[in-house]
């Protein structure tokens, strides 16, 4: 009955949505603001002729029924049309994209017109299977990198006393909260080849010519590490702050090295910790856009970039959207694996 | 743990200066007096009068802001719904594709999301400006304020809430008479979530925003693309001092709550 109610709501505001534009008001905040009140009134003459028990139904379908439907107009309807669109043909049209669906020719016409084109497209063409590999490569490199680079400052935060540790939690989380585009931006001016980085070498002796750092993978490798660093900092530290100190002691009572304690029993408390942060840097590394855009050279192959390019520059649609469900397709298997590493976590918790 | 090995004190010490020294460079090379970025020709502040001087900049910082405002408060109603749905909301009609959907924006590539959007908002004829990025950032943010407040929900103890009805609350009063002031800090810190990430966020509102609506992100990508500029190192500092301030400051105040709520248990432990 509930869902009754939040059906005939839907139609009457798009009714309403549909009705109101024809009454020309002189602005469009006018328009909304008399559609809103018309809706009001409308939810409010619905509510009050409901008794108590129809109430408490209409506002948990309500409840239920608006976020669920935000999510379906705005995140699954969006995703079938890539897939619809993924296996279209490219046109010289408006949108540039042929079959478009026509309620004329009905469902069977248009199922007709649609094929695997694009995607055989994809595996004919070097660039892109090349750029998936190579997407795949820097992710796992610097996924490592950041794993190595993450671990001991983790662990250190981990040993600081009690009282030091919120501030540096802070300290980490704070860059997270700046913006992303300005803290890779940052290392245009490092790593260039006049940057602070080549003079600083320079001025020390290390090297008496500019390092090229800036446009290579080296520098995309640098950005990843340096953005996604918390990522990984963060839920290493969590696990090993849980560590209890007297299994270590235990270790080493028993015989072991200070290091043979370290890799036998710290390191494997700490396994949530690390998947959990490898994934976490993983998966945004795989699709990363701005990174290898800014701090990638033209030898710099990565997915993320080529579907922009394929979208913005060659306004070929029908492969971009293929080349958007292929990377898709690639991330389910971590974000499985990753969703069963954080509910064994939780069921550990517990 | 308390036992500082100097290698602790070592990985510490390179650790923070790897995730502070690029943002200080940024921020001291801002204050240069020549055009040329790398090299220094005295302190100055003119690359900040140029900035004010810059509609471009302005009018796409007030877009930012216009976008972040709304589309950070709708993502946390609808997210706040969404998280009390998912905790409380007990079994419904396709339960497992709306934890699905709320779950999947989180891990979804920005490339992906922004194209898929993109194609949606052509399809429906809707012509794209400040009200398709709100749209957007909306749907992903409001993910991440599920993510916060659920987490919150699920720790908080049940028996308060059916305490309120049994008392003869609504279910609504109840609501917000004794959920909502529990779970306010998570509501607050996602808003706070949703607010940065719209500010913060390239690749999306690159895909939805069309011609009569630039945000500062695609202005600041579209002027670094060329390179290194003083004017962008001047605006990055900007932004930079706000957020730390903001970030502070937001954790000097919830730190004062918690001493504060510390002593009132304690205050009724004694009573009681």
């Amino acid at each position: 009955m509930g869902l009754l109610w939040l059906i005939l709501f839907l139609v009457g505001a798009s009714f309403f949505g549909f009705l109101l534009p024809v009454a020309t008001l002189s602005t469009p905040f006018l328009q909304y603001l008399l559609q809103a009140v018309i809706l009001g009134g409308l939810a409010y003459l619905l509510w009050r002729s409901l008794d108590d028990s129809r109430r408490s139904a209409v506002s948990r379908n309500l409840l239920i029924g608006t976020p669920y439907f935000w999510l379906m107009a705005l995140f699954l309807v969006p995703f079938a049309i890539v897939l619809k669109i993924s296996l279209s043909d490219v046109a010289l049209a408006r949108p540039p994209y042929l079959p478009h669906f026509d309620w004329a020719t009905g469902i069977g016409a248009f199922l007709a017109e649609l094929d695997f084109e694009n995607f055989v497209f994809l595996t004919e063409d070097d660039l892109y299977w090349k750029a998936y590999l190579s997407s795949l490569k820097i992710a796992v490199i610097s996924t490592v990198l950041t794993l190595l680079v993450g671990y001991p400052i983790a662990y250190g935060m981990a040993r600081t006393p009690a009282e030091w540790r919120p501030t540096l939690m802070m300290l980490v989380i704070l860059p997270f909260w700046t913006s992303f585009l300005i803290r890779v931006y940052a290392w245009m001016g490092i790593l260039s080849n006049e940057g602070f980085l080549n003079q600083f070498l320079m001025w020390t002796g290390i090297i008496s010519e500019p390092l090229t750092i800036l446009n290579t993978n080296t520098a995309v490798y640098i950005g990843i590490v340096y953005t996604y660093l918390p990522f990984m900092i963060l839920p290493i530290y969590a696990a090993l702050e849980r560590l209890d100190e007297s299994l270590i002691e235990a270790a080493e009572d028993l015989g072991c090295s200070r290091l043979l304690a370290f890799w036998l029993v710290t390191i494997p408390m700490s396994k949530n910790g690390i998947i959990a942060g490898s994934f976490l840097v993983f998966i945004p590394a795989l699709g990363e856009f701005v990174i290898p855009s800014l701090l990638g050279g033209s030898g710099t192959l990565m997915i993320g970039k080529v579907l922009w390019e394929e979208f913005f520059s060659n306004r070929d649609w029908p492969v971009a959207s293929a080349v958007a469900i292929v990377l898709l397709l690639l991330l389910v298997v971590p974000i499985v694996l990753f969703q069963r590493n954080q509910q064994k976590q939780q069921e550990a918790d517990q | 743990m308390n036992r500082l090995s100097w290698f602790n004190v070592v990985s510490l010490t390179l650790g923070f200066a790897f995730l502070y020294i690029p943002m200080v460079i940024l921020i001291i090379y801002s204050f240069n007096e020549s055009k040329l970025v790398t090299v220094w020709a005295g302190f100055s502040t003119k690359w900040y009068g140029e900035l004010l001087q810059n509609e471009a900049y302005l009018n796409a910082a007030w877009v930012t802001l216009k976008v972040a405002v709304f589309s950070s408060t709708i993502a946390t109603v609808l997210g706040t719904m969404g998280a009390y749905v998912m905790v409380r909301g007990g079994r419904f009609f396709g339960r497992t594709l709306f934890s699905g959907m709320i779950y999947a924006p989180l891990v979804m590539p920005e490339v992906i999301t922004g194209l898929s959007l993109l194609l949606l908002f052509i399809g429906i004829g809707l012509d794209r400006g400040v009200l398709t990025i709100v749209l957007a950032h909306t749907t992903f943010s409001m993910c991440y304020v599920s993510v916060v407040v659920s987490s919150r929900l699920v720790t908080f103890d049940r028996s308060l809430e059916e305490a309120a009805l049994d008392l003869g609350c609504s279910p609504a009063e109840a609501f917000r008479l004794v959920t909502l002031p529990i779970i306010a800090p998570a509501v607050i810190s996602g808003w706070l979530l949703a607010f940065t990430l719209s500010l913060d966020d390239l690749v999306i509102a690159s895909f939805t925003s069309g011609p009569s609506a630039t945000t500062l992100p695609i202005k600041i990508f579209s002027a670094v693309r060329l390179g290194v500029s003083p004017e962008i190192n001047a605006l990055s500092t900007l932004m930079i001092a706000i957020v730390t301030v903001g970030v502070i400051s937001a954790s000097l105040v919830s730190k004062r709550q918690a001493v504060r709520q510390q002593r009132e248990t304690r205050e009724a432990e004694r009573t009681a």
